[in-house]
């Protein structure tokens, strides 16, 4: 066990798949002399050379495309975008060409990629250093999305994305790459996909998030708990596959369900699990499913507190859900 | 496609001349920019603004190039174009507002620093992905010749952005059309930590410009005259309707990519130490003074004018009210949609019941 | 230029085609003639039961069968072929069974890509022939991935990765070109340039004097050949993948070739093409040409020549039928291959 950042437990999860697997090998921009502008990839080049942890010129197309190619021939890249924000060029090859290339093939073109990018708000990267479009991906049929709220997770969902034989889009929460650590395993250990994490059990109300909204939403919990209320929180951990069964479990103890993100409220990944609850535990369902998420505006710079989903505003839906009887 | 029905080439004289007679002014934007750039820096550091991107070294390529334009043309800048800025008369405050983000700002607070906007100016609002102004200055220009204005647009973006998407599909909707537009790149050596010999194989990144049939021009961008000449010459270019030129400035990225960049990692001080000997500003002063258009007093004046200058647009950027807590739910649409509308309110119910505070 | 007024043509010189291959060419000329036969054949047929509805949709080749042969022969089975729109020839050529394409252009159960795509989208991983999607320009930096991944494993096959005229507009050509020239990889960029993208002839897609100057924006030799001339088709490729396989680099290789029928099944080229294209684009029919040469070089009689197109619709004809006849996906591989574990659809309760 040693005690890491988060961003340190995806470098120890990449240092790992790279020392055991010779096919593994990285791509993106600034990832190698650099060590990637977050230093996600610090160190790494020097121990595994510039073949195997290689600089891009500055193309999103071209490190997608390139990465799929490598995977075609049986390789098991993970690509870097600088940011999620960059994405949109490789747009076209991660919709068009990594989710489907299994599927069209008939199962004869796998395409073992992993997409790593930071994500998500709070570092004041105003309107293209802040986004938080899961819900582009996790709409997209033949892409994973995982989302690691802590440094033990991080690494172990990302050996688990790294092996997995399927596109994996790893969405890292970069506002807590740094200001939180924890105890993260020593070597290779595994966080398996579609299994939720309660973080904190209760009985009053259930809280979902995922990624950087986990500690806020513990936190709204915390104070919940001093007013007599309840709460319990399920970390999603991976988007797609999706553990529909922790919560049901947890919306048929508790009645009551606030879903939290950062990203934009319409079509965001939460309507599509209030539309789940609705089918499958409306039965259960005391109180109207709540959402606390960004709003449907570009994410702003100088406002990006007001923006974002805090403690005050989910403590706020979550009473709101806990006194409907 | 026709060519453009003009061939009007604006008032400045014929196409290579350079306005000795403004040489000082040239100096005293470019020391103006010096000043913005080190104190901004500065600012950065003490958490005064809250990120800022440096063009040391790129002063002459971008003054230059401004120099040489109508104020009726359109600038498609990417976030380095302070200078640009600058020639196009935006006031030292203007940009600090927009560093800082208060009520001000002509963006209202929404985008990170050193991406501003002034419709006034035809300055378009720059954006951070990598590349996208370029096809939109084609699009700018194919408008132009649509309504026989006779502008042209540029486009300015760094040797990295060669490899973007919008580079490609930019200078190839730009030769087909004949769109009358400038491609602007300021090869400062670096994209972030890439050097400019790992980006492309090509031997130089005018040469480029032949894939799309367009003329490649390469220049000295420490040079304010031969930046000023190349530009003059593809505007002439574009206002007769010979269509779009590519141009290479070449410079040098004397500071780091950012300030969150720590360009000591990747490439030695002894590279920078040799290229800040061509320091474009140095330069031009070392010439002004040797030519005695300038005395050592009279240029330390300036500097000391403009330094003052730039103290009291950060005193009064800063004592400027923050921007308005409702603020960022404007500009969506024209018309908000109802959901919007209807978020607004929420929010506003929150501030008002102290759930939230602004 | 007005529009469809085409590039210049190359100088084609009946007498000297071959000569660049010296004994080779007698060597291999029949068999690629056999090939270009089928490729013909088979569209002719395709596009006759297109239009009587027994397939939904058909894109012929005609026009690039010497192109795609030259391809499939000048390749060695380590190879990989990351094809655009027309090379499912090549497919054939490098060993890929007819009757398994054929399942796939009626999209059967019997589909080794399982009836989930368009006709002309196969897939035939026996022969490194890698899955098409219908997207313009994307493969191209999957050719530049595969090139890398055998270079990673020390293995000796080069990738080929082709596209069209259209294609050198797209995202991919510009990353992908870019991304083989700094890695120096051992991949070879083939140009099929028929002049047209559906309506836009190619003076209309770019500026540029040939689509093969492109490369020098990469620092990638470029060399445009006429992609009729099958000889020249293939001692070009193979020159390019010696180059390529003994570690010098990236080419790109523009093959001029004229499309000899609309775009798809889908296409009406009179609405935009020249009167005189068809006759333009005959007179460069890559099948005449080398079956003068032949003829020309004592290979081939009326009696030989006849043998091979009757046996080449032969084939098509049992092939086609064998695929009318046999049954579509089975309704559960809906869901299956979207992942490595999906399972079998199972309808929803009330579903
Ligand atoms: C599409 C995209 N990818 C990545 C980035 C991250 N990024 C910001 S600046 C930069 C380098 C740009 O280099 P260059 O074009 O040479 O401009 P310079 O910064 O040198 O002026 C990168 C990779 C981005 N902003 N946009
Ligand atoms: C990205 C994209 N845009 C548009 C289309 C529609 N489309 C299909 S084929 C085609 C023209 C392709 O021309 P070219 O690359 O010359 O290939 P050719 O059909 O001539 O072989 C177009 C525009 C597409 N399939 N993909
Ligand atoms: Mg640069
Ligand atoms: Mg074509």
């Amino acid at each position: 066990m040693t005690e890491l950042t988060l961003v340190q437990a995806v470098n120890r999860g990449l240092r790992v798949a790279l020392s055991s697997d010779p096919d593994v090998l990285i791509l993106g921009e600034d990832v190698g002399v650099n060590g990637g502008v977050f230093r996600a990839t610090e160190g790494l080049q020097k121990e595994f050379g510039p073949e195997r942890v290689i600089d891009t010129p500055l193309s999103e197309t071209g490190i997608i495309g390139t990465a799929i190619g490598m995977a075609l021939y049986g390789l098991k890249p993970v690509a870097e975008i600088q940011f999620m924000d960059f994405i949109y060029p490789a747009f076209d090859q991660i919709v068009s060409e990594l989710a489907k290339m299994r599927y069209r093939s008939g199962g004869q073109y796998p395409c073992h990629v992993v997409v790593r990018a930071p994500y998500g708000g709070g570092i004041r990267g105003g309107l293209y250093h802040s986004q938080s479009t899961e819900a582009y991906f996790a709409h997209t049929a033949g892409l994973k999305v995982v989302i690691p709220s802590n440094p033990a997770d991080a690494k172990g969902l990302l050996l688990t994305a790294i092996h997995d034989e399927d596109p994996v889009i790893f969405l890292e929460p970069k506002r807590i790459y740094r200001s939180l650590t924890g105890e993260v395993a020593d070597g290779d250990y595994r966080v398996p996909f579609g299994k939720a994490n309660v973080v904190v059990e209760g009985t009053d109300v259930s809280l979902f998030a995922y990624g950087a909204m986990v500690p806020p939403t513990v936190e709204a919990a915390q104070a919940l708990l001093s007013e007599g209320i309840s709460a319990e929180v399920v970390d999603l951990r991976t988007l797609v596959p999706l553990d529909e069964k922790a919560i049901l479990a947890s919306v048929e103890k508790t009645g009551r369900a606030v879903v939290v993100h950062e990203a934009a409220r319409f079509c965001g990944f939460g309507g599509e699990l209030s539309a789940i609850l609705a089918e499958k535990a409306f039965y259960s369902l005391k109180a109207p499913i709540a959402r606390v998420t960004g709003y449907d505006t570009p994410f702003p710079y100088a406002l990006e507190n007001s923006y974002l989903p805090n403690p005050a505003r989910i403590a706020h839906a979550a009473r709101a859900a806990a006194r409907t009887q | 496609m026709a060519k453009a029905a003009t061939s009007k080439t604006g008032s400045q004289g014929s196409a290579d001349s350079f306005p000795e007679d403004r040489i000082v002014e040239i100096y005293r934007t470019e020391v103006l920019a010096r000043v913005m750039d080190e104190r901004c820096l500065t600012l950065q550091r003490q958490g005064r603004i809250g990120f800022y991107v440096p063009l040391a070294g790129q002063e002459a390529a971008q003054i230059g190039s401004g120099y040489a334009l109508d104020p009726s043309d359109w600038i498609f800048p990417a976030y380095r174009e302070l200078g640009l800025a600058l020639v196009r008369g935006i006031r030292a405050k203007s940009l600090i507002d927009q560093f800082i983000g208060n009520s001000a700002d002509l963006t209202k607070g929404r985008q990170m620093p050193n991406h501003y906007a002034f419709r006034e100016q035809r300055f378009v609002s720059a954006s951070s992905p990598i590349g996208t102004q370029i096809t939109q200055a084609v699009g700018a220009a194919m408008a132009a010749k649509k309504r026989q204005d006779p502008i042209v647009t540029i486009t300015f973006f760094g040797d990295g952005a060669t490899s973007s998407n919008d580079f490609h599909a930019g200078l190839n909707f730009a030769g087909v059309f004949a769109a009358p537009t400038i491609f602007f790149c300021q090869n400062n050596g670096w994209a972030i930590s890439l050097p400019r010999e790992k980006q492309t194989l090509s031997p130089t990144l005018a040469g480029k410009a032949d894939a799309y049939g367009l003329p490649g021009v390469v220049v000295d961008g420490n040079d304010v005259r031969a930046v000023y000449r190349a530009v003059r010459e593809a505007r002439a270019r574009a206002i007769a309707g010979d269509g779009p030129t590519l141009i290479e400035a070449q410079v040098y990225r004397f500071g780091p990519h950012s300030t969150s960049d720590d360009p000591s990692r990747y490439r030695p001080e002894e590279a920078v130490r040799k290229a800040r000997e061509h320091d474009p500003v140095l330069l031009l002063q070392s010439e002004l003074i040797r030519n005695r258009i300038l005395t050592k007093d009279s240029d330390s004046k300036i500097w000391e004018e403009l330094k003052a200058e730039v103290a009291r647009a950060i005193e009064a950027a800063e004592n400027t009210p923050a921007v308005e807590p409702l603020s960022f739910f404007d500009d969506v649409f024209a018309q908000p949609t109802p959901t919007l509308e209807e978020q607004r309110a929420s929010f506003d119910q929150l501030l008002r019941e102290g759930v939230l505070r602004p | 230029m007005s529009a469809g007024a085409g590039v210049v043509p190359l100088p084609y010189d009946a007498a000297m085609a071959g000569s660049l291959l010296g004994p080779e060419a007698r060597a291999i000329a029949l068999s690629a003639y056999r090939w270009m036969t089928l490729g013909r054949a088979l569209d002719a047929r395709m596009q006759g039961l297109q239009r009587q509805g027994r397939v939904g949709f058909y894109g012929a080749a005609t026009g690039h069968e010497a192109v795609n042969v030259a391809l499939g022969l000048a390749t060695s089975p380590a190879d990989w072929i990351v094809p655009g729109l027309r090379e499912q020839l090549a497919a054939l050529v490098r060993g890929h069974p007819l009757a398994a394409y054929a399942q796939h252009l009626f999209a059967t159960d019997l589909d080794p890509a399982r009836g989930r795509q368009m006709p002309c989208h196969p897939s035939a991983r026996d022969v490194h022939y890698v899955s098409m999607s219908s997207v313009i320009g994307t493969q191209i930096t999957h050719a530049v991935g595969i090139a890398a991944g055998l270079r990673a494993r020390a293995d000796p096959g080069v990738a080929l990765g082709f596209f069209g005229d259209g294609a050198t507009s797209a995202n991919d050509f510009h990353a992908g070109l870019n991304f083989a020239a700094v890695y120096h990889l051992p991949v070879v960029f083939g140009c099929a340039n028929n002049q047209w993208a559906i309506s836009v002839p190619v003076e209309r897609q770019t500026r540029s004097a040939t689509l093969a100057a492109k490369g020098a924006a990469y620092g990638i030799p470029g060399e445009r050949i006429d992609g009729t001339d099958f000889f020249r088709s293939y001692a070009t490729l193979r020159d390019a993948i010696a180059r390529a396989r003994s570690g010098n680099g990236p080419t790109l290789i523009e093959f001029q070739v004229y499309r000899m029928t609309p775009h798809s099944s889908s296409d009406d080229p009179t609405r935009y093409q020249p009167r005189d294209w068809g006759a333009r684009a005959a007179s460069h029919d890559p099948v005449l040409r080398l079956e003068d040469w032949l003829r020309k070089n004592g290979q081939l009689d009326p009696e030989l020549e006849g043998q091979i197109r009757i046996e080449a619709e032969r084939q098509v004809r049992e092939a086609v039928a064998e695929a009318e006849s046999a049954p579509p996906p089975r309704p559960e591989s809906l869901t299956e291959d979207v992942f490595v574990d999906s399972r079998p659809f199972v309808p929803e309760r009330g579903e």
